[in-house]
């Protein structure tokens, strides 16, 4: 009996273990409330912090978190910055905070993040640690009203692509790995201990709405989307910028290619005249000939990052409008309109086609219920039916 | 001679300052007390620590970050690792110049005769510390933050005790906490709240405030409730500051922006599948 289990237990502990894939994130109130705090007090600057916490079968907890001061220059604060970090660490250890390091987080602006140093940074961390995660917040977001945590790593295949140094267009074919696969976005989760929920909940402010939720209502999004733009324009000139190197790579190709057709033709007529003449005929290739010299391809990688930020940008600037506003107020809105006598005929007949005008519509209809004076609601109904919105609202639907 | 010969027990505040002196605490430094309290060490009745912040021009505390400190305390006798509190401090320095230590907490309701000599001990380190107690015992079912600041009781030359009085506090959020307010409350959260769902929330929100304003009203008209002169005013104003466009005004207002988002968001959408068209080019050509 003994020797079976000694044996399974042997097989057990023998056995490879394969860790199950990473599926969730698991951040503590604690570490949000202190990434939110710091990212804030040092927006615009982009900051970065340290991420320390458990690594649980397919979950990965953070419990706490440490922030990294700014480095002015790069030369002489290298190892201050590795003792700050080893003198951190020691000192969270001896007050039983989880020692063990598992990603770090940066704050953003609109969410340009994807850059090669981040994916460096991503390769030294794997090398230590078997999953690590990056957290990025965005604090000009978080004024818009989202909570803009993402926590994201780099996808297995992309990283075993990018270590073999095969970051050739033959291999990314081969592997079918495009500039959506580079980075794998993980779902969050919070927890909070129940200590910290019972005091969060009795320190709950009296007023249901507060100021900032006035705010958050306006929802004029102008200098949010004009900064999006902008930056969504700068990346179009670096993709053009990138396309140009390839084209004139392969225009090059081409015409070494070529050139290397012409000189072995000439090498073959030549050979044929020296068979003639019975003298030995000279080698098809010849190494030392500059036109025999391999381009170098650019890389790609520039491209790919490139891609990434702008499906970001894009992202952003349609799903603030767009994607999910057909859901939401769906539900809620319809429903509530439906109850108050107002006008429901525009949106309730377009239920799908919900855009932000009509949010500032149902507020304006509210509002205009509320009032006492008759004439405005008038006002209000004349224009909602006449407007030439919902004829708009079709062209972009068949658009898109 | 006889009003030299009298001595008084000063009671009650020292100066002037110390009456006015207030705290800010941010919810940051409850989640950090907190959590460093459940990770005590078992043998631990309670966890004390350094409080980092700033004195507002106005005199107020802003008391914004926290450290726990290991200390051992015996019946009358404590230890706390000064060396350790000196470390933390000059690391955290190193990340927030600004914030400098402002007082030291305690968990635990009451103060007690080691914590006199705690906060003793502070005092070196800043002229006027503040102590914050935070009650985690929960025994009336609420969780009670104090704050405190020493005054001391002294009679003619000689100081007799050092009285600690409760100053008022204030627990106030940033702008971006208020927003995850809701996951803080609950133990667990399954997905972080999008943008749109945050916005339905705040909408249900303001859609009951209304509706109770509405109720009121109405309540008052027909004689239910007792008529408020301020709040009626308040109402008033709040109605009649509605903006006062006429229909075309307006018409041509909402028409211009809406055409304006949507060319936007064709623009992203080109841009989208001009995106897959570049990546067709770069990864998909070949060379014979």
């Amino acid at each position: 009996m003994a020797n079976t289990m000694a044996r399974s237990f042997l097989q057990v502990a023998a056995a490879e273990e394969v860790a199950p894939p990473l599926r969730v994130v698991q951040i503590e109130g604690l570490v949000m409330l202190k990434i939110i705090k710091h990212c804030k007090e040092f927006s615009p600057a982009l900051v970065t912090g340290q991420l320390l916490g458990l690594d649980v079968g397919s979950v990965l907890e953070v419990t706490n978190c440490f922030p990294f001061p700014i480095q002015e220059e790069d030369e002489e604060i290298e190892a201050d910055g590795a003792n700050y970090q080893l003198e951190m660490m020691r000192c969270l250890r001896e007050v039983n905070v989880d020692n063990n390091t598992v990603g770090w987080y940066q704050s953003t602006m609109l969410g340009c993040f994807q850059t090669a140093e981040l994916i460096e940074t991503f390769l030294n961390y794997q090398e230590n640690i078997r999953r690590c995660v990056c957290i990025i917040y965005d604090p000009s977001r978080s004024n818009q009203g989202a909570l803009a945590f993402k926590a994201l790593k780099l996808s297995d295949s992309f990283m075993d692509l990018y270590r073999s140094n095969n970051f050739t267009g033959e291999k990314l074919r081969e592997k079918n790995l495009s500039w959506v696969d580079i980075f794998e976005e993980i779902p969050v989760k919070v927890s909070n201990s129940a200590l910290i929920s019972a005091f969060m909940t009795e320190l709950e402010p009296d007023t249901p709405v507060t100021q900032r939720d006035y705010d958050r209502l306006q929802l004029s999004s102008s200098p949010f989307l004009e900064r999006n733009m902008e930056f969504l324009i700068e990346c179009m000139d670096d993709l053009s910028v990138e396309q140009q190197k390839f084209q004139f790579y392969y225009r090059s190709l081409t015409r070494q290619q070529a050139q290397q057709q012409s000189w072995l033709q000439k090498r073959r007529d030549e050979n044929k005249a020296r068979k003639a003449a019975g003298e030995e005929p000279l080698p098809e290739e010849d190494p030392s000939n500059p036109i025999f010299k391999p381009i170098p391809e650019p890389p790609r990688l520039e491209s790919f990052l490139i891609a990434n930020r702008i499906a970001n940008y894009c992202n952003q600037i349609n799903g603030k409008f767009f994607d999910k506003a057909r859901d939401c107020f769906q539900k809620g809105f319809r429903k509530r309109l439906r109850d108050s006598d107002g006008p429901t005929l525009t949106y309730s007949q377009h239920p799908s086609r919900m855009t932000e005008t009509t949010i500032l519509f149902c507020y304006w209809n509210f509002v205009s219920s509320i009032s006492s004076r008759e004439r405005e609601r008038e006002d209000v109904l004349d224009l909602v039916s006449s407007t030439p919105m919902s004829h708009s609202v079709w062209i972009h639907a068949t658009n898109s | 001679m006889a009003a030299s010969d009298r001595t008084v027990l000063q009671f009650g505040p020292s100066s002037a300052v110390t009456s006015n002196i207030t705290a800010k605490v941010h919810p940051l430094v409850i989640f950090n007390i907190s959590d460093c309290y459940v990770r005590r060490p078992d043998q631990a009745e309670r966890v004390i620590g350094t409080l980092l912040g700033s004195v507002l021009p106005d005199g107020t505390v802003d008391i914004r970050n926290s450290y726990v400190v290991p200390h051992n305390e015996f019946s009358d006798q404590v230890a706390l690792d000064i060396e350790y509190h000196h470390t933390m401090l000059k690391s955290h320095l190193k990340v927030n110049p600004q914030e400098v230590i402002v007082g030291w907490f305690s968990t635990g309701l009451g103060v007690t005769g080691g914590s006199a000599l705690i906060h003793e001990f502070y005092c070196r380190e800043v002229p006027n510390p503040v102590h914050l107690t935070v009650g985690t015992g929960f025994r009336n079912g609420e969780g009670t933050v104090k704050a405190y600041v020493s005054v001391n009781l002294s009679l003619g030359d000689r100081q007799l005790a050092a009285q600690f009085q409760e100053i008022p506090l204030d627990l106030r959020m940033i702008e971006a906490e208020r927003v995850g307010f809701d996951i803080l409350k609950s133990t667990s959260v399954d997905k972080l709240p999008s943008d749109l769902e945050g916005m339905e929330v705040l909408m249900e929100r303001l859609l009951t405030l209304i509706n109770d304003i509405y109720k009121y009203v109405d309540d008052t008209v027909e004689g239910h409730a007792v008529p408020d002169n301020s709040v009626g005013r308040i109402l008033s104003e709040t109605v009649a500051s509605l903006p006062k466009l006429s229909p075309p005004a307006f018409d041509k207002l909402v028409n211009d922006s809406l055409q304006d988002q949507l060319l936007l968001l064709y623009l992203s959408s080109i841009t989208r599948t001009q995106l897959s068209l570049a990546e067709k080019l770069n990864t998909a050509a070949q060379m014979p």
